[in-house]
């Protein structure tokens, strides 16, 4: 009988989870050892260790087993999906701040194409419960160049949110509760661009499988946000880097709406992983939005006076 | 290489600024953006008053400079503004809407020269907005400013922002000749115009705010005392002894409160003042409420109404046709990709039933095009109402904005 044999069968995975828990607090899955396990795994990482060493590349390598954790078995695929969940999440913990550049192109089902050009801010919350703050100013097209949009994130209250319209200077706090609309006319609701933060959703580990030349765990999330455009997500999420890889949306009948799919992954202060292209694609209409990010900047020197209404009135 | 050198050359400045960028917040150091925007209008009715003619041609430009260094800390930005219009010599204007100098530091900021600001919520009636003069001929929707002088301070602490204003000199509003419509069937005679304060322009004007967010709630209070922005009109006689408007701008002293609460798809808005002008002490307020139905009919489009009431307890004057009003709005925005929207909103005014009924639309063509339609009908009118000089002058516009 095969599961989802990586994890469990490798105690070298193990243990490396278990010292990366030491050194790393925030990372929530702290698995039970048993001594004997501990001390068996040791010697693996010690052996592993002398060979990779004369190598050079132990830092890479260490870096690879560090990605690993242990994660609740299949038989509560409940507490999996969170542990997955929780996995992701815990990985980018002490991003700080950061800020980028983003370009979409909107392609609409006869393959015109329009495009849209942003920079996105945004400073991380760190108290339980609070989604992050962030900040989109608004480059093209020209005539919405300056719009603002600052929000302070919730797991499952509608976020805080404040428009600024440059044109007549004026500050708009704006309802927040309809996440499901289309952001910018793109493929993109709201919902799929506000922080991914784990008690948005409850989860269900389906099964592991291929993802592309990679292996993938594969979640069903249910939106717990009462007003949210869709019954279920299917994630897949990389078993070593906990990225996610690809996302299908199930709207509110339940049928396959739309699926994204995450490229170009990029390693930002050897912890935090970007994707840089990330590929909406609506089954329904045909249409879809590609969003290209650039020139992330981490610990970009960003305090919460950056993310203030009068700070979206200076935002250019 | 060529290339490059003769695009340098055409933007010496923005190559210039442009290698100093270590600031990520900044797409450019530099920048230079704008839009010119031709407008037609088409007024159904003969005007009563002679020269108004039934077509109108004009065309808009602005442009916005700005800088920015020192991390985004520093900037300056330079915003002229100027309209040639075929029949309305007033509507033929120039403006500088900003051009202003700005330093960033921790928790404060602030900026010398031209500026606008905006304060308020409702939809309608601005009523607390106060520090910029209106620019009459470009809207009769109040909502298009006269660049204004000042100094400002603004700083945000943990107990709400405070914003700090001196305003050293005073701009009239603009008003259209007799040749523009819509206009007033009296002409204004801006050579008579006169002021309260033997400062006239030159007088200091102050004011200040403080604002703040209480969870749902944003708040603002603010107080303004110096030359009034609405000008009294009183009829007399010019050179000719022909009769006219003069306005006249009287010193005023105002207090103001403004309030939103954001109650998930309900917005609940209000906001009033009390003013002291020539010995006189008054109130006016609006406010109403804000509904969007989101994806109405499994579609992306939103679909938001809007009802608010106004009210000035002198009545209507000729200044303030919005004594007694009641607004009800329809917002349709498709949340498609050319950002198509409709906006439905008509204006009674309960004691006389005139009614005023606008309808705008507007959508983008392509990335650098965006054409906007507005058609306003003044329905209603008795001829003793402040409207009434409006009401034969029904008109619908269009405008098409190419962005650069």
């Amino acid at each position: 009988m095969t599961r989802f044999s990586i994890l469990d069968a490798n105690p070298i995975v193990r243990l490396t989870v278990n010292l990366r828990e030491e050194h790393q607090p925030m990372s929530r899955n702290v698995a039970n050892f048993t001594d004997l396990a501990s001390k068996t795994a040791l010697a693996w990482i010690i052996a592993a260790m002398l060979v990779i060493v004369p190598a050079g590349i132990s830092a890479a390598i260490a870096e690879e087993l560090a990605g690993l954790a242990t994660l609740p078995g299949a038989d509560d695929p409940a507490a999996r999906g969170l542990a997955i969940a929780r996995e992701t999440e815990g990985r980018d913990v002490g991003f700080g701040n950061t800020s980028a550049n983003m370009k979409m192109i909107l392609t609409n089902a006869y393959g015109e194409t329009s495009e849209r050009e942003l920079r996105n801010l945004v400073l991380e919350i760190t108290e339980e419960n609070e989604g992050d703050w962030s900040l989109i100013v608004f480059d093209k097209p020209r005539d919405v160049d300056g719009t603002a949009l600052l929000s302070y994130a919730h797991i499952l209250d509608p976020d805080d949110q404040w428009l600024y319209l440059p044109a007549v200077k004026r500050v708009k706090r704006i309802s927040s509760v309809n996440k499901s609309g289309p952001f910018m006319g793109s493929e993109f609701a709201f919902e799929d661009f506000s922080s991914t933060e784990v008690g948005k959703y409850s989860y269900n580990w389906l099964r592991d499988e291929a993802c592309g030349d990679r292996i993938c765990h594969v979640t069903e999330r249910t939106p717990l946000y009462e007003h949210s455009g869709y019954t279920r997500q299917l994630s897949w999420t990389d078993t070593t880097d906990y990225q996610p890889r690809k996302l299908e949306f199930y709207d509110r009948k339940d049928q396959l709406l739309k699926t994204l799919t995450f490229t170009e992954y990029q390693l930002y202060q050897d912890k935090h992983w970007r994707a840089h292209d990330l590929f909406m694609e609506n089954h329904q209409t045909g249409k879809n939005t590609r969003l290209v990010w650039s020139d992330f900047v981490f610990q970009a020197g960003l305090t919460e006076s950056d993310f203030t209404t009068n700070a979206l009135k200076r935002a250019r | 290489m060529k290339k490059f050198q003769a695009t340098c050359i055409a933007s010496a400045l923005a190559c210039g600024f442009g290698f100093a960028s270590t600031a990520p917040l900044t797409a450019a150091d530099f920048e230079v953006t704008g839009l010119v925007e031709p407008e037609l209008q088409v007024f159904p009715n003969r005007g009563n008053v002679a020269g108004q003619k039934r077509f109108n041609s004009s065309i808009a430009l602005e442009v916005t400079a700005e800088a920015f260094w020192d991390n985004g800390d520093q900037f300056v930005v330079f915003k002229p503004f100027a309209r040639l219009d075929q029949n309305d010599g007033n509507r033929t204007h120039a403006d500088i809407r900003e051009l202003k100098y700005a330093y960033v530091t921790g928790d404060w900021e602030f900026r010398v020269g031209i500026d606008k600001v905006f304060w308020g919520v409702t939809e309608v009636a601005h009523l607390v907005d106060i520090i910029n003069q209106t620019d009459s001929v470009e809207s009769l929707d109040g909502e298009e400013k006269l660049g204004q002088p000042m100094i400002s301070v603004s700083t945000v602490q943990d107990f709400g922002v405070f914003d700090f204003y001196l305003l050293p000199y005073f701009r009239e509003r603009t008003f259209p000749s007799m040749g523009g419509r819509p206009s007033f069937d009296i002409p204004i005679d801006e050579t008579q115009t006169m002021y309260g304060s033997n400062d006239k322009r030159q007088h200091l004007d102050f004011a200040t705010r403080y604002s703040n967010t209480f969870e749902d709630w944003d708040v603002g209070v603010a107080y303004f005392q110096g030359t009034g922005r609405d000008p009294v009109l009183n009829p007399g006689l010019d050179t000719g002894g022909n009769l006219v408007l003069i306005p006249l701008y009287a010193q005023i002293k105002q207090a103001s409160i403004d309030v939103q609460a954001t109650k998930e798809a309900w917005l609940y808005k209000f906001e009033g003042f009390w003013r002291r002008e020539l010995g006189e002490e008054y109130i006016q307020a609006t406010g109403g409420i804000e509904y969007t139905f989101y994806q109405i009919f499994d579609s992306t489009a939103d679909l938001g109404i809007v009802a608010e009431y106004i009210w000035d307890d002198r009545g209507a004057t000729n200044a303030n046709a919005f004594a007694n009003d009641a607004v009800a709005g329809l917002r349709w925005t498709a949340n498609d990709e050319a950002s198509t929207a409709l906006l439905l909103a008509s204006v009674v005014d309960l004691d006389t039933q005139a009614t005023s009924i606008s309808l705008e639309a507007e959508r983008r063509f392509g990335n650098d095009y965006f054409v906007s339609l507005e058609a306003r009908f003044f329905e209603n009118v008795q001829r003793t109402d402040p409207l009434f000089s409006f009401a034969d002058d029904d008109f619908v516009q269009l405008r098409v904005a190419r962005y650069f």
